[in-house]
């Protein structure tokens, strides 16, 4: 292997360029839907009805401990068969924001549970309703609290987008596969698509890291958090 | 405990003022934690612009008789009547009495995310539906009356014990409440804060707030007060007058208490 040999790799970047530009759709597209319906779920995992939060605990502990790929060819080859028929790009939002739902929800949570007894009171004395003590009171600080460990969930879904390749999703890893099979160079076409994985990561960590410091902290980060 | 120095205008107690009335009224009230039985029979009714200190050991009740008044604890047998409604599980009745009985607790529960004037207009925004330019002028309003104006843009981890507190007093008070509750406000504040704390409190007596308060500040009790309520095992044991309580209470569960309390 030598340098010329990542000549045919890049000769596809405009195979490289659609498959970066679907990655980046599915990863902002599922993140955003995930953190709100996580956020929805949490809410109703620690206030809802009892049928509801068992309900919410089931599909917390389903999506958690499965396989992300099962997850996939359930919701594209399974579904079919009930009767639903999604085309790829849609199974895959659909898998994906139901995963991360499923993490974010738990995260979320846990930033909730952290929050103390004594500002829902407070809130509730001065006659907030719940759901206002919720989304007014708890919500800002234990979303805080749980900033990094969710803009480590969401580099994660980044990553995972990866296996939408497996239902011929044309995102970026499926286009290191076609690259590869078209020229024969396996190693060259997949070493540059980490790469760009590697590089999308960081990037999409910043992204977050300034979403934290412009929505989530406000004026009141701490140095660490800024 | 900090002794405020009684103040020729406020010795003896204040009167109640003149509307009269029972602003809050406790009927048989019991309450169970599990098998702990947390209230046992509790009557008590407050008439308007009265001021009452509760006192008793820790684990008595008095923290959670003042907090089924706003329903922040649900009461199993009984009636609590405040301002003529009764406390049921009806959500509107709930919301309605949490709008006229403002709160203050021992941590203060200021929120931590907003900055001092946004604590204080979040209600009056959310729950009173008031425009926020309104709401900035009552906050501030509210501030200079606890002497922090200055504190506005601040946030509360910014602020010393007793600022927190007095933001939460004034927090309380932006929602106009006719009653106000004091849950230990003086207790997790460091000795030199308890005064300016209190003093605050005196001077919101003064203008005829009807005042439960639950604490171990008997200067102020001697002060403020009308009635000092000493409860114990979820009983209230006594109630009198703050001269009669003090020099000549009648139960000897109260004297000991008295004695561990004044005695140091």
């Amino acid at each position: 292997m030598n340098l010329s040999s990542f000549i045919d790799v890049f000769h596809s970047w405009p195979s490289l360029l659609n498959g970066l530009v679907m990655t980046v759709m599915l990863t902002l597209i599922s993140s955003f839907l995930g953190v709100v319906l996580g956020t929805l779920c949490a809410w109703g995992s620690l206030r809802g009805p009892k049928a509801l939060r068992w309900f919410i605990r089931g599909y917390v502990e389903f999506f958690r401990n499965t396989p992300f790929l099962g997850q996939i060819f359930f919701i594209f080859f399974g579904l079919p068969a009930l009767g639903l028929r999604l085309d790829p790009v849609t199974a895959a939002l659909v898998a994906l924001t139901i995963n991360l739902t499923a993490y974010a929800c738990e995260i979320i949570r846990a930033g909730i549970e952290a929050t103390p007894a004594g500002q829902f009171e407070a809130a509730s004395s001065l006659g907030l309703k719940p759901a206002q003590a919720f989304f007014l009171v708890i919500l800002p600080p234990a979303f805080q609290r749980v900033w990094p460990a969710m803009t480590s969930q969401l580099v994660i879904i980044l990553l995972a987008s990866a296996l939408c390749s497996q239902i011929s999703v044309a995102e970026l890893s499926y286009e290191a596969n076609m690259i590869a099979s078209r020229t024969f160079r396996n190693f060259e076409a997949y070493i540059v698509v980490t790469l760009i994985y590697l590089g999308l990561a960081v990037l999409f960590r910043d992204m977050l890291s300034w979403v934290g410091r412009r929505f989530v902290y406000g004026d009141f980060a701490t140095e660490a958090q800024r | 405990m900090s002794n405020l120095a009684p103040s020729a205008a406020l010795a003896p107690a204040l009167p109640v003022s003149a509307s009269s009335g029972a602003a809050i009224e406790l009927v048989g009230v019991n309450k169970w934690y599990g098998d702990f039985h947390v209230l046992r029979d509790i009557d008590l009714t407050v008439n308007r612009g009265e001021r009452i200190v509760i006192c008793g050991p820790s684990g008595s009740g008095k923290s959670t008789m003042i907090r089924c008044i706003n329903r922040l604890e649900e009461h199993q047998q009984g009636s609590i009547v405040v301002d003529g409604i009764e406390l049921t599980n009806d959500l509107k009745r709930i919301d309605e009495i949490r709008r006229e009985v403002g709160m203050c607790f021992q941590h203060f529960n200021l929120f931590p995310h907003l900055t001092i004037l946004e604590n204080l207009t979040l209600a009056p925004i959310w729950v009173r539906k008031m425009p926020k330019k309104e709401a900035d002028e009552l906050a501030m309003h509210f501030l200079a009356k606890v002497k922090i104006p200055e504190q506005a843009h601040k946030y509360p981890g910014q602020l010393s014990g007793g600022q927190q507190q007095r933001v939460a007093i004034a927090r309380a008070l932006c929602m106009k409440p006719k009653i106000m509750l004091f849950d230990e406000p003086t207790s997790a504040l460091d000795p030199e804060m308890v005064k300016e704390v209190l003093e605050t409190m005196v001077s919101l007596a003064e203008e005829g707030m009807t005042m439960l308060c639950v604490t171990h500040e008997m200067g102020f009790a001697r002060q403020v007060a009308n009635r000092v309520i000493f409860m114990d095992a979820g009983q209230i044991i006594e109630m009198n007058e703050p001269e009669a309580f003090f020099s000549n209470p009648q139960h000897e569960r109260t004297r000991l208490f008295l004695s561990q309390i004044l005695g140091h």
